[in-house]
């Protein structure tokens, strides 16, 4: 062959690295180490003595556990190799984990965010000491009260789940405040609402009535009339839902709710096609949540730590976790642990603060202007790569037929399942092979044979075009080679894996120690 | 005529693709899109917002300059613990975590994510030994939750509703603790004896209305409890089960708490491989016995084990799904969601780094350390012990004639931090491998100083 170069296929030639690593356990080589503690001083020693000796023999530990000995690089090159071996937003077209919101983290706010001034500062420091992340986590509670009309903002969880947790944890003791604990037993949510919100209110003891949609995809609003009673404390709903429709009576749902002396808690994980378009306090709630890792560009670190928001109305204030991060007349920073009716403490301290600081940088690197172009992007390109979808045989977007959604899809191969037999989850491992990766739906699985696709601000259009382009290779595959998709993957780290052992107490392999102990292989 | 408005973070802000891309849909404009807006719940006006600072250099400089007010302590200078502290964070452990694979995924199969089903397996596996127990799930959010989960748990398998706390158990751990299990379980404190478990009014308590004990070691104020053998098997006696707070540091030294009859083991990985981070950077654990019972009840995902296609490959999948809210809703065990993945990661590596030897021998300078301190420091008159238990990186102190507020702020100019207040006597001094002997010889000369000049 010689110059030029053929042209590129359609299709990029896609492998993920494949390097065969063992488990680190195998890799041990006895007497090697990978760092090295600093040593007790002679001067210790001599005044103290040998400490562990001394230790009562119960207390003392019997057989060092039972870790890998490996030199640094070894350690190294281990997970740098597991890490080729997985596909982060920065390497692929991550518009495949619809209802997460995958966008970029940009590289700078990383950065800031390792400022040698935050790594070592203890949060029981004197405040006058922690004056600059104090003034940033105020001036982000001051943002998002402002990007959501909530009077307050508590950024002290690490999930978005924690913060839907909070919110009910607050709503909870408002009721108790007001003497009406007994009386309001049941929450409200929506199918379409994330899982979170029915399970957190479960989990605060609530019973949870959910609703389904109507025909026409939107929260069924004659089944909620039905459901709200004096029994109701509160409903928490996801808007636009997981479907990417927008509830258009959103605000006369929040009315119904207040009608029964119900409250009203919004989950906004799904706010990034509506920032600076509409707010949750204008709507009528009482509380809301934000995911900054979904909705204001904290990377999402494996399955976190993410951080939660939760902007709260002013008679939800007195509530919020402690402290709160407030600032006097002089213009100082401080922690205001002096809440009575505060639910308490929710996590250690103040917040995840390299994803506060990272989420501070995204938006002041907007600003106004900036995240309205940031939702209004976001939405230009859900409803783009719709148009790309809905082109492929066998795929549709149940629900509003013909009309446009907000910032993510809910569809459904069920029409390319019932001509080939090949499910979603089987299309989901195929696509893996031309390094796109994406997610069905939380369960139930309401839209059958269901992909939830959200392409966020951050894919251009040439990449929301290869993204579409691979779905529609992958749905050819299934009719005319189906046994490529079946037996997919085949361009991955590992093939197709055997699930059937992890839901057998008898043979799940929890630990490589488990494991060693039930199949006796290995050392 | 202005520029196009185009952001870096937006490449569909370029006015060529916007308009393409709203020709292929056939909109004139993205406000069709949000037709399902009503007028009345229109923002008719810009967001208030601080101006943009669309140039990166702007951006830094005005962050910079921000966390320039910041003023750390210099390294073995600060003596506060408390649930977050000091260790030495290898820069491998950085370096893993910082890798955009892991940093930037989220939640893919375990095809497109093998790495990451692998370092967390593993994460699970290096816990598990140095736990010593054979289930260690995927991160929760930090030790309050990995503690409230531990006791609600206690309360489902046994359906009782006592929990006896045993420990003097941090405060604010205890507060969260008791708002999440408080409709189903009642916090009962058994007054310690000498910092740690009162055994015989332990053993009176114990009936056959109690869910758990909860037992905290080291404890808030850093005492090892030294019964637990005996407590466990009180506690089994009358079917309640054994949920023990630990810090996994100690455990390359210390006999781990499973060993010696613990049901659930719980606490903070912040120690393992984790930069203070201002409080910011906590993951819980939570370990069980390879016994359905309790492996059905925990919330958090696990990361097992499979065979592929090919002989010698490992692959990985979640075990037991079915038990979890992403599953089936409100009928999974509390709930799952985004947590601490990746500071599982980052323990995970320091782990391999440590090794055996790295774990007991962190865990000996510790406590030769700890001892040091405490024998340094109550040698200073008007300083004595709070107790006489055995201590692990943290002690209080009990100050005569001088607040421990008031040393605080009598050594902050010297850039010393010595503890944590603990009400108007005590003093809580946290020493870890980042504390020298000399940073401690510092401290109690700083203090020694201080009280003295108080006499004269």
């Amino acid at each position: 062959m010689s110059l030029p170069v053929a042209a590129k296929p359609a299709l990029r030639r896609f492998h993920q690295a494949r390097w065969d690593e063992p488990v680190i356990f195998e890799l041990s080589a006895p007497g090697e180490r990978g760092v090295i503690p600093s040593q007790v001083e002679p001067a210790v020693r001599d005044l103290v003595g040998d400490v562990v000796a001394g230790l009562p023999d119960a207390l003392r530990r019997a057989a060092p556990p039972a870790l890998p000995e490996l030199g640094q690089m070894r350690v190294l090159k281990h997970y740098l190799r597991l890490s080729q071996e997985n596909l982060g937003a920065d390497l692929n077209v991550d518009v495949g984990q619809g209802t997460c919101t995958m966008k970029y983290s940009p590289k700078v706010n990383d950065r800031l965010a390792a400022h040698p001034s935050l790594l070592d500062l203890h949060p029981l420091q004197d405040p006058a000491d922690a004056q600059g992340i104090l003034e940033i986590i105020w001036r982000t509670q001051r943002m998002l009260a402002e990007i959501s009309g909530m009077d307050e903002v508590g950024l002290h969880t690490q999930g978005g789940s924690a913060a839907i947790w909070t919110n009910i944890a607050m709503l909870r003791a408002y009721f108790e405040a007001r003497g009406e604990a007994g009386q309001r037993t049941e929450v409200i949510t929506t199918i379409f609402s994330h899982p979170s919100n029915a399970a957190t209110a479960k989990a605060a003891g609530y019973d949870v009535i959910t609703i389904y949609p109507d025909a026409d995809g939107y929260p069924d609003i004659e089944a909620y009339k039905r459901a709200l009673s004096p029994r109701t404390a509160a409903i928490m709903v996801t808007n636009p839902e997981d479907t990417g429709i927008y509830n258009p009576r959103i605000a006369e749902w929040v009315e119904l709710a207040h009608s029964v002396g119900a409250l009203a808690s919004y989950d906004q994980a799904n706010a990034n096609g509506i920032l600076g378009i509409t707010r949750a306090r204008d709507a009528g709630f009482d509380v809301c949540h934000f995911n900054l890792h979904k909705t204001f560009g904290t990377p999402h670190g494996s399955g976190g730590p993410g951080a939660g928001a939760n902007g709260v109305a002013a008679h939800l204030v007195p509530f919020l976790p402690r402290p709160l991060v407030v600032r006097d007349d002089g213009g100082a920073y401080r922690l205001d642990d002096d809440r009575p009716l505060s639910i308490g403490k929710v996590a250690p301290f103040y917040g995840v603060v390299p994803n506060i600081v990272r989420a501070y940088a995204w938006i002041r690197a907007l600003g106004a202007e900036g995240l309205r172009a940031v939702a209004e992007t976001a939405v230009l390109n859900n409803n783009y790569l719709m148009a790309r979808v809905l082109q492929i045989p066998g795929a549709s977007a149940p629900y509003a037929t013909g009309r446009r959604r907000i910032e993510q899809v809910r569809y459904s191969w069920q029409g390319l399942y019932t001509e080939t037999g090949i499910s979603s989850e089987e299309l989901g491992v195929r696509a893996s092979d031309y390094g796109m990766h994406y997610w069905t739906s939380h369960h139930p699985y309401v839209v059958p044979q269901p992909f939830t696709l959200e392409p966020t601000e951050s894919y251009s259009m040439a990449e929301l075009d290869e993204y579409a382009a691979v779905l529609a290779e992958v749905a050819r595959e299934a009719r005319e080679t189906p046994d490529v998709v079946r037996t997919a993957p085949h361009n991955q780290t590992v093939h197709h894996t055997h699930h059937d052992d992890l839901d057998d107490p008898a043979r799940w392999a929890t630990s490589w120690r488990a494991y060693q102990r039930k199949y006796h292989c290995g050392a | 005529m202005s520029a196009p408005y185009v952001h870096p973070y937006v490449p569909n802000t370029a006015p060529e693709a916007r308009a393409a891309m709203l020709a292929a849909v056939g909109a004139t404009s993205v406000d069709e899109f949000y037709a399902d807006v009503p007028d009345a719940l229109r923002l008719h006006r810009s967001l208030d917002l601080p101006p943009a600072l669309v140039a990166e250099q702007d951006l830094v400089r005005h962050v910079t300059g921000l966390l320039d007010h910041n003023r750390p302590l210099a390294p073995g200078r600060s003596f506060l613990g408390a649930g977050t502290y000091h260790h030495h964070v290898p820069a491998v452990v950085d370096e893993v975590i910082g890798r955009s694979e892991f940093l930037t995924a989220y939640a893919g199969e375990p095809y497109e994510d093998h790495g990451r089903f692998q370092a967390l397996f593993e994460y699970e596996s290096l816990m598990a030994e140095l736990l010593a127990m054979d289930v260690v799930t995927v991160p929760t959010y930090d030790s309050f939750q990995a503690a409230s989960t531990a006791l609600a748990m206690a309360g489902r398998i046994t359906g009782r509703r006592a929990v006896l706390v045993a420990s003097e158990v941090l405060p604010d751990r205890r507060s969260r603790v008791h708002d999440f299990v408080r409709p189903y379980l009642d916090l009962v404190d058994v007054p310690t004896r000498d910092a740690i478990a009162d055994l015989p009014a332990l053993v009176a308590a114990l009936d056959e209305s109690v869910a758990a004990v909860w037992v905290e070691t080291p404890s808030h104020t850093g005492a090892i409890e030294t019964r637990l053998e005996e407590l466990a098997e009180a506690a089994h006696a009358v079917g309640a089960i054994v949920v023990v707070s630990t810090d996994p540091i100690c455990c390359g030294v210390l006999t781990p708490p499973a060993e010696q009859g613990a049901d659930i083991v719980c606490g903070d990985l912040q120690a393992l491989g984790l930069h203070a981070y201002y409080g910011g950077a906590h993951g819980g654990f939570l370990a069980v016995h390879d016994d359905p019972r309790f492996v059905m009840e925990l919330p958090s995902r696990i990361f097992g084990l499979a065979a592929t296609d090919v002989p010698g490959e490992y692959g990985f999948g979640d075990v037991a799904y079915e038990r979890t809210s992403f599953a089936v809703r409100e009928e999974g065990k509390e709930w799952v969601g985004t947590a601490a993945a990746l500071w599982g990661i980052a323990a995970g590596v320091y782990l391999a780094l440590q090794g055996p030897q790295g774990m007991a021998e962190l865990g000996a300078t510790i406590l030769a350390r700890t001892r040091y301190a405490q024998q340094r420091l109550q040698a200073i008159p008007g300083v004595r012990l709070g107790d006489d238990a055995i201590h692990f990186r943290e002690f209080a102190i009990e100050l005569s004639g001088m607040s421990p507020a008031s040393l605080v702020e009598r050594l902050r100019p010297l850039g010393i931090a010595p503890g944590v207040p603990l009400g108007d006597h005590r003093l809580l001094v946290c020493v870890t491998e980042v504390n020298t002997a000399d940073d401690i010889d510092a401290l109690a000369a700083a203090v020694a100083e201080t009280m003295l000049e108080d006499h004269r």
